[in-house]
């Protein structure tokens, strides 16, 4: 206040000789009327100049070309400082205190951001990361990161799969919105069941992660963030097409219903009905489908009273078929009675998904003491797969329910912070299978409660430190106990040194997990009996993790450079072993089972609005098999990732150019022996190196309009016989699983999305 | 359901209420960075009795809460000034401010400037 009374008797003095800036502060409202600020604080930053506006909200302050920064402030509202370039008039709506949520940040932040502070190795990857890989589910949003692998799990079905530190998804904890939710039967296909646009924020975290979401996740745990009703557009709509005639369109719409709930309704269909095949194979290249999506949330915020409330609704109805060309289901569909083959048969699959979920979640956090917090989520799932890949027939039904209660305080004062609670995860599977030498009826219950407790203490600069325990017992894997560690320390400026370990068990899907098997005519082997599941024991892992980020300024620009190693140890795996090309084989680990990963990754932000990003990865992953140890198929030693982002400057209507390109290029890759089959049937003991390059051009037009134009693969680099035994699907030696690069070639696709607030 | 969450929220408030153990205090503190933050509120918690203490960046505000059998707020905010860092119209001694890191000399306006960017 003294100040302010020193600006204005002083005020009259400078103004007199000097250039004049002038303008109206006004009240921020949803109406967007013009209601002047009376009273509000004007002043140029570091300097006494200064005014108070006057009733109309009008003011009038001298101007200097060294005068930029003109603060704006007054009580209740936040104080905003604007960048002044030239006296010119200014008209400003300050922003109210009580909706400070809705301001919007106009800083640059960094799409993929790495944490200097936390304990765990978390990577965030935001929406505008999400948006460089326009297409279309979360399967394919992790094209633009290097810390997850993606790749073909077959030639048949055109699934994704991910995975990380060498190890595939089933190791890997996803979940949406911290509920568990790709596990079990949607653990094939679950990926491609979250459309890219339902995402607002991907957390990837490298290692064993923290026990408050259960006891399962081995190599690390990714976490979407989905959407939310109240803080999405009003309307938002997403329209792609791609050059395969793969069609997809996303619609949300949101509304506040009133002062604390919010509901959002989202839509996603895609489509594609055209049979392609480059490689001349007589195998489509990729499946033709349909899918329908819908999901509705309804939000509560009670901010006052600390109340914050999700309920969602899901439905998804998945259809693809796949196969030879011109097969058509309602008339080439074999089944195993009319078993005499005359050789005219059409090889086809469809894979028919239906799925049912409805989550809630409760949290309350004490508005008087924020320390104090407690939430409880729940979630139901009804999941159906029918399917059939030849003869093989696979179905598989699984409900399951998850619950889990988190309570969060403090110990003596906000250092010390500790999260505790319960969970409790029932599932029940129900599952199908033709394999003659097999059961064909597989039915199980999971069920499952533990307690947990996770400690955290940040000394606020130099060290934090999670650790975590929890205890479970459960019906199959008995009671077991989980301990999870993890560790930062910052000796120096912007440095970061991690380390973690923790523990890891579950039980192995055997058939869901590993669904390429169906398009093969492998003979399916469980080479034991005494254990509780499909005769086989539980997996357990220890994961041993190191890493080191160091941030950098180089010529003024800002960058970092990360080094991660990380181990996985198996104490028991499942394996699952492909080496003789006539069986697939599950059994117990008997010996070793290990995957070491080590990654470079290095940021550099060269000039403005332009991001590069490298990485250069290293696997050692290696298992005991009956055969002796040997490298995990299909999995390249190296791995080089190269991402290249440009953005124009962003005008004053808020439109922009984007532009992005990727880099990937893998080593040679085993292949599972084949030495056995007959010389026609039999591949290289190596694959091929793969470089693939993606690009994508995004006009913005405004805040409300863009449109985006890309291509995958743009070299074409294609895989030429992906399908070994191609010609005679039904004989002996056809097998679908040797695929190690793209099928497709080359595909351009544009899209255009329009938003409403 | 319902009974659960209202016996939990209970069981929350109750220990809260008896005392004031979170009596809860407000006050402009002068700093620049993510290292004033970390030295500010160190310097609250690490007086007995502090329980929470977050400082914002943007608007300088030191949010406290703490018990009052054990602590007052001249003492946090001593700590705070012996820190480096001023407490509103009250100015740390040149000597505190002196041993702030050359990042965080909140008082130089190039310094300031060079964390607006």
């Amino acid at each position: 206040m003294k100040r302010l009374i020193f600006i204005i008797i002083m005020l009259p003095i400078i103004v007199f000789s000097q250039e004049h800036i002038s303008g109206k502060i006004l009240e921020a409202n949803a109406e967007n009327q013009e209601i002047g600020l009376a009273g509000a604080n004007v002043y140029w930053l570091n300097t006494e100049v200064g005014t108070v506006t006057d009733v109309d909200g009008s003011f009038t302050l001298a101007y200097k070309p060294q005068y930029n920064k003109l603060v704006i402030s007054y009580v209740g509202f936040k104080t905003d400082t604007l960048t002044i370039n030239e006296p010119k008039r200014i008209k400003h709506w300050l922003q109210s205190t009580d909706n400070l949520d809705a301001v919007m940040v106009t800083s640059r932040k960094q799409t993929t951001a790495k944490s200097y502070y936390k304990a765990t190795n978390v990577i965030n990857v935001s929406s505008d990361e999400l948006l460089k890989a326009a297409c279309c589910n979360l399967s394919e949003s992790f094209e633009t990161n290097p810390s997850i692998d993606v790749n073909f799990a077959d030639a048949i079905s055109g699934t994704r799969q991910i995975k990380m530190l060498g190890l595939t998804s089933p190791y890997i904890l996803i979940a949406t919105e911290n509920i568990p939710s790709i596990r079990g039967a949607s653990q094939a296909y679950g990926l491609s069941f979250i459309p890219g646009t339902w995402v607002e924020s991907i957390q990837i975290t490298k290692g064993a992660g923290s026990v408050v979401n259960g006891f399962e996740s081995i190599a690390g745990q990714i976490n979407a963030e989905l959407v939310k009703p109240s803080s999405d557009d009003a309307l938002f709509v997403n329209l792609y097409g791609a050059s395969s005639e793969r069609l997809e369109l996303n619609t949300h719409i949101n509304t506040k219903v009133n002062d604390k709930w919010s509901s959002g309704l989202y839509i996603h269909g895609n489509k594609h009905n055209k049979e392609h095949d480059v490689n001349s194979d007589g195998f489509m290249d990729m499946p033709k489908f349909n899918q329908i999506n819908v999901m509705n949330r309804w939000q509560y915020i009670d901010t006052e009273k600390g109340f914050v409330s999700f309920i969602n609704l899901k439905f998804l109805n998945d259809e693809k078929q796949t196969g030879q060309l011109d097969f058509n289901p309602d008339t080439n569909k074999l089944t195993t009675n009319a078993l005499v083959l005359s050789g005219d048969e059409v090889w086809g699959s469809e894979i028919d998904t239906r799925r049912y979920e409805i989550s809630t979640k409760f949290g309350y956090v004490n508005p008087e003491i924020p320390w104090q917090s407690l939430g409880v989520q729940t979630a139901f799932s009804s999941h159906k797969q029918e399917s059939y890949f030849g003869l093989n027939v696979y179905d598989i039904e699984h409900n399951s329910l998850y619950t889990n209660a988190i309570y969060n305080s403090i110990i003596s004062d906000s250092r010390h912070k500790i999260k505790t609670g319960i969970s409790y995860t029932y599932d029940h599977y129900d599952e199908q299978l033709d394999a003659g030498n097999l059961d064909s009826n597989f039915e199980r219950t999971e069920n499952s409660v533990g307690v947990f407790f996770e400690y955290s203490f940040d000394n606020l600069e130099l060290f934090n430190l999670t650790a975590g325990i929890r205890i479970d017992h459960h019906n199959l894997l008995g009671t077991f106990v989980t301990p999870r560690v993890h560790a930062r320390y910052s000796p120096w400026s912007k440095s970061a040194f991690r380390a973690s370990f923790g523990r890891g068990k579950r039980s192995a899907n055997i058939f869901t997990e590993n669904q390429q098997l169906f398009s093969t005519s492998r003979q399916i082997n469980i080479l034991n009996s005494g254990g509780n599941i499909f005769g086989l024991d539980p997996e357990i892992a220890w994961n041993y993790g190191f890493s080191y980020l160091q941030g950098f300024n180089l010529f003024g620009r800002k960058g970092d450079v990360t080094l991660d190693y990380y181990k996985t140890d198996f104490k028991n795996q499942v394996v699952v072993d492909w080496e003789n090309p006539g069986e697939i084989s599950f059994y117990n680990l008997d010996g070793k089972s290990y995957s070491n990963s080590f990654q470079v990754e290095f940021s550099y932000n060269p000039f403005e609005y332009f991001d590069l990003r490298m990485a250069y990865k290293f696997y050692d992953v290696k298992t005991d098999y009956n055969s002796g140890r040997l490298e995990r198929p299909l999995t390249p030693k190296h791995r080089v990732f190269a991402n290249l982002g440009y953005e124009t400057g962003i005008q004053e209507n808020g439109a922009h150019w984007k532009f992005d390109t990727t880099f990937n290029w893998l080593s040679d890759q085993r292949y599972a022996s084949t030495s056995s089959n007959p010389s026609e049937y039999q591949l290289p003991e190596r694959t091929p190196t793969v470089a693939t390059l993606n690009a994508q051009i995004t006009k913005v037009f405004s805040p409300k309009f863009e449109v985006y134009l890309g291509g995958e693969n743009i070299t074409n680099l294609r895989q030429s016989n992906p399908i070994l035994g191609a010609d005679d699907p039904f004989g002996a030696n056809f097998d679908s699983t040797f695929v190690y690069g793209p099928i497709f070639g080359s595909m351009y696709y544009t899209g255009l999305r329009y938003k409403l607030k | 359901m319902k009974k659960i969450i209202t016996v939990l929220i209970v069981l929350i408030t109750a220990t809260t209420f008896a005392q004031n153990k979170n009596a809860k205090a407000s006050m402009e503190v002068d700093g620049v960075c993510g290292m004033c933050k970390a030295r500010i509120e160190k310097a609250c918690l690490n007086t007995k009795g502090v329980k929470f203490a977050t400082w914002n960046i943007d608007s300088h505000e030191l949010k406290l809460i703490y018990d009052e059998r054990k602590t007052n707020v001249e003492t946090i905010q001593k700590q705070v000034l012996a820190a480096g860092h001023d407490v509103e119209e009250v100015k740390a001694t040149d000597e505190a401010y002196a041993t702030v890191h050359d990042c965080c000399k909140y008082r130089d306006d190039k310094v300031v400037d060079d964390h607006n960017d």
